[in-house]
């Protein structure tokens, strides 16, 4: 029992992540109609900003201490941060320490801008070209974009810690009445699935509740109507696009502490999400947020030391193998509409 | 009437020996000048580096080329000599190899098998290297020592710790200095018993390829011949990033101790994952749970940050050794670079030295000149003490640290500690061990 509870909380935190990467791309499709392959990379560029963000607070001048010697036995440079010696020493650290939640302001305008200028750079020139030309394009930013990272920082994942009161974990067991240390789960992973829960209400009741939102969804129904109504719903679509980048973005960024970022993170989650998006249905936001979570639970459940034992290698295909049921049962996925990607 | 005898059957008949008869010299001056392949004839000899420039082994790839490209310079005579002053042999003096100047080409392993494969053949073909090294995977070397024992080179390997590369698919061309899961095992079973005692419960996760299993293999005999049960061995997937769900039914398995069987960025997520899970802070069967990580390096220690403190694992060398080779190692590869070496950087430039200097004691570029002047050949000076680079399977014995993650790092670089130097002896295996078994060396390759 205790096992199914704390493989259940871990498939909420993966589904967490699947389901932002998902909402953003089915943002992307519902409002432009492009196949963004490049999320992922978005995803990743989120992680960096975190990278970055403590990179900077991190930035440091050399002073030469006589009395202790580096590797080589020349005497040792001590580096001192800008960000201690500003705010002292305790502000200082403790600035440091919080990078990854300060790195949420951070990220919002670069990956707004960053969304921006990859829709009406590029992908704008694409709109009218068959979904395969998307798909090519967009898989190629992704691999540019890849590149880029890794030429500025390394191949090898980053550490990026959370602050340190959210570090260790929670012992859920205790809450339930089983003994101690049965059921702990990280704080951080916690942290993550509110934070997922926040972003993704945000997103709903900005769709749902602002003229802004309204538009856009008359928009997603029947673009040239909204048009011929004297709406500039293009603009719209780009802003719409800059926010789908942010939720990404966001999502990269608070994934930073639970694994290290490094440049193909996007790409793991890439392939997923996309079967997340199919098997939520293509186009629906409520679609993408279920099957994102649906997924990462049974992809926990099936990671399972006694599920793997009755079927061996289960952990690898359980998502694909949904995906088939799913789409064999219900073409259009689990809650999509008549007429989306049929014609 | 034509009173001629020559038919067109003669003819041909005698067309066919004069050609084989002008062919002759030809053939035997064709052998004569090319006995193996790539025999140098300029000035210059090429030597292949086959590292990961891209994937995620990169940094490790990046770190093996700076130490080539070190070690070249050396033997070119630039530089100040580095560990060619403390090598035991002598003949190397600066002045390239046989007179020749040594110069280089470099390939992108991309840690694939196919991706190595296809740029060693290329190096081999196109630029006419007569010595391919490299590799920052096992999966990786066992491919390219194929291709070189084919292609009729020597293969010199780089950072790979699979019991296989000197075992089941071991080759005469091929020459690994690094060493291997078995003896990782060896050195770190007592350490463990001394630690942890005798009565542990093990839970190990893999990575699931040729290192993994043979590091998992070596591992469970290991602890289980000196008390410890193995509760479980979960294989994970090599590209697998979030651990958390392998790592999750550890807590519940009634192990104290697991075992993470993993390398460069899976090792970096799956111990982050495991501290974040309180592994560390949990007590099973009234002891404190432990974590062991069996092959580090200071590029993963680096990787995974703080999470690494405390915890034990085998690694070939290490720049805080105090002798004279380590030292001088350090200082040339320290001031050209800034930073010190890591143990992928000291074994590929060992590797390139002795490769260079067994061409020197053989006198000839032949790689089964090359293998004969190899097998059995006894050295020190190059950081890890006496060492034999054994006849029966190209494998270097020599001394093995069990480090430990170091508690206050007085610096970036200073994130390991040497807990033990296990002497050679104790991690010798006899030849035909059975985790060895299977493969044969079959005959040195010239090519041509």
């Amino acid at each position: 029992m205790d096992a199914i509870i704390l493989q259940i909380l871990n498939g909420l935190d993966k589904g967490s992540a699947y389901a932002l990467i998902a909402l953003g791309l089915t943002l992307i499709f519902g409002t432009l109609g492009v196949v963004n392959f490049a999320h992922g990379a978005l995803f990743m560029i989120g992680a960096f900003c975190a990278v970055t963000l403590q990179r900077i607070l991190n930035i440091s001048f050399e002073t030469i201490d006589p009395t202790r010697t580096d590797f080589l036995g020349n005497p040792m440079k001590v580096k001192t941060t800008y960000v201690e010696t500003w705010f002292g020493p305790e502000v200082g650290a403790s600035i440091i320490d919080w990078a990854v939640p300060l790195a949420i302001l951070f990220s919002i305008p670069i990956m707004i801008g960053i969304g921006f200028i990859m829709e009406r750079g590029l992908i704008k020139h694409f709109y009218k070209r068959p979904h395969a030309d998307q798909i090519l394009v967009t898989f190629g930013l992704a691999i540019v974009l890849q590149e880029v990272i890794k030429f500025f920082y390394g191949a090898n994942p980053i550490p990026t810690g959370a602050p340190d009161v959210f570090k260790g974990s929670f012992d859920f067991g205790m809450l339930l009445g089983f003994e101690a240390n049965a059921i702990i789960y990280p704080y951080w992973r916690l942290v993550y699935f509110a934070f997922a829960a926040v972003i993704i209400g945000a997103v709903f009741s900005f769709l749902q509740f602002t003229t802004f939102g309204m538009v856009v969804r008359a928009g997603m129904a029947d673009r040239e109507t909204v048009g011929l109504l004297g709406i500039n719903i293009d603009k719209r679509f780009t802003i719409m696009f800059g926010i789908a980048a942010a939720v990404a973005g966001l999502a990269g960024v608070m994934y930073a502490p639970i694994n290290s970022p490094n440049y193909h993170m996007g790409m793991d989650f890439l392939v997923l999400s996309f079967v997340v998006v199919v098997v939520g249905g293509m186009g629906s936001l409520p679609g993408a947020v279920l099957a994102g979570f649906l997924l990462g639970i049974l992809e926990s459940f099936a990671s399972m030391n006694e599920i793997k034992s009755i079927i061996p290698g289960i952990d690898q295909i359980i998502i694909y193998l949904v995906a088939i049921i799913i789409l064999l049962t219900r073409p259009r996925g689990l809650m999509g509409r008549k007429g989306v990607m049929e014609d | 009437m034509s009173n001629s005898n020559l038919t067109r059957r003669g003819l041909m008949k005698t067309s066919a020996l004069a050609g084989a008869g002008l062919a002759l010299p030809t053939i035997f001056t064709a052998s004569s000048a090319s006995a193996f392949t790539n025999e140098p004839t300029g000035g210059t000899v090429t030597l292949g580096f086959n590292v990961p420039q891209s994937g995620p082994y990169a940094d490790e790839g990046a770190d093996e080329l700076r130490a080539y490209q070190l070690a070249v310079e050396h033997l070119n005579g630039g530089g100040d000599g580095g560990m060619m002053n403390t090598f035991s042999s002598k003949v190397l003096q600066g002045g390239g190899i046989l007179g020749k100047k040594v110069e280089f080409v470099t390939g992108d392993t991309q840690t694939k098998s196919d991706a190595a494969r296809a740029s060693a053949k290329s190096m081999i073909e196109k630029d006419g290297a007569i010595m391919i090294t490299g590799g920052s995977s096992s999966g990786v070397a066992v491919a390219v020592q194929g291709l070189c024992q084919e292609a009729g080179v020597i293969f010199m390997a780089g950072l790979t710790h699979s019991n296989d590369t000197t075992g089941k698919d071991k080759k005469a061309n091929g020459f690994r200095h690094f060493f291997n899961a078995y003896m990782s095992a060896a050195a770190l079973a007592p350490v463990l018993q001394k630690l942890y005692g005798s009565e542990r419960k093990a839970y190990h996760l893999t990575a699931d390829y040729t290192w993994g299993w043979t590091q998992e293999e070596s591992i469970a005999a290991a602890t289980e011949a000196m008390g410890w049960e193995t509760v479980n061995k979960v294989r994970t997937p090599l590209a697998a990033t979030d651990f958390s769900s392998y790592i999750a039914p550890v807590l519940n398995s009634g192990a104290d101790v697991l075992v993470l069987n993993h390398y460069g960025g899976n090792m970096v997520n799956s111990l982050t994952n495991a501290v974040q899970f309180g592994l560390r802070e949990k007590q099973v069967n009234g002891k404190n749970f432990e974590i062991v990580v069996p092959l580090y390096s200071r590029l993963m220690a680096r990787g995974a940050g703080e999470n690494v403190k405390g915890i034990h694992g085998s690694t070939n060398w290490h720049w805080s050794l105090q002798d004279d080779a380590s030292k001088a190692f350090v200082k040339s590869f320290g001031e050209k670079y800034g930073f010190p070496p890591s143990q992928a950087a000291h074994t590929v430039y060992c590797q390139t030295l002795l490769y260079a200097d067994a061409v020197m004691r053989a006198g000839s570029f032949n790689p089964c000149a090359v293998v004969e002047a190899l097998e059995g050949f006894e050295f020190d000076g190059l950081g890890n003490g006496k060492t034999l680079y054994r006849a029966d399977d190209h494998q270097c014995f020599k001394d093995v640290l069990v480090v430990r993650g170091k508690e206050n790092p007085t610096s970036e670089f200073d994130l390991l500690e040497v807990v033990e130097v296990t002497p050679a002896a104790q991690v010798t295996y006899p030849a035909d061990h059975p985790m060895f078994a299977g493969g044969a060396l079959g005959n040195c390759n010239p090519g041509a």
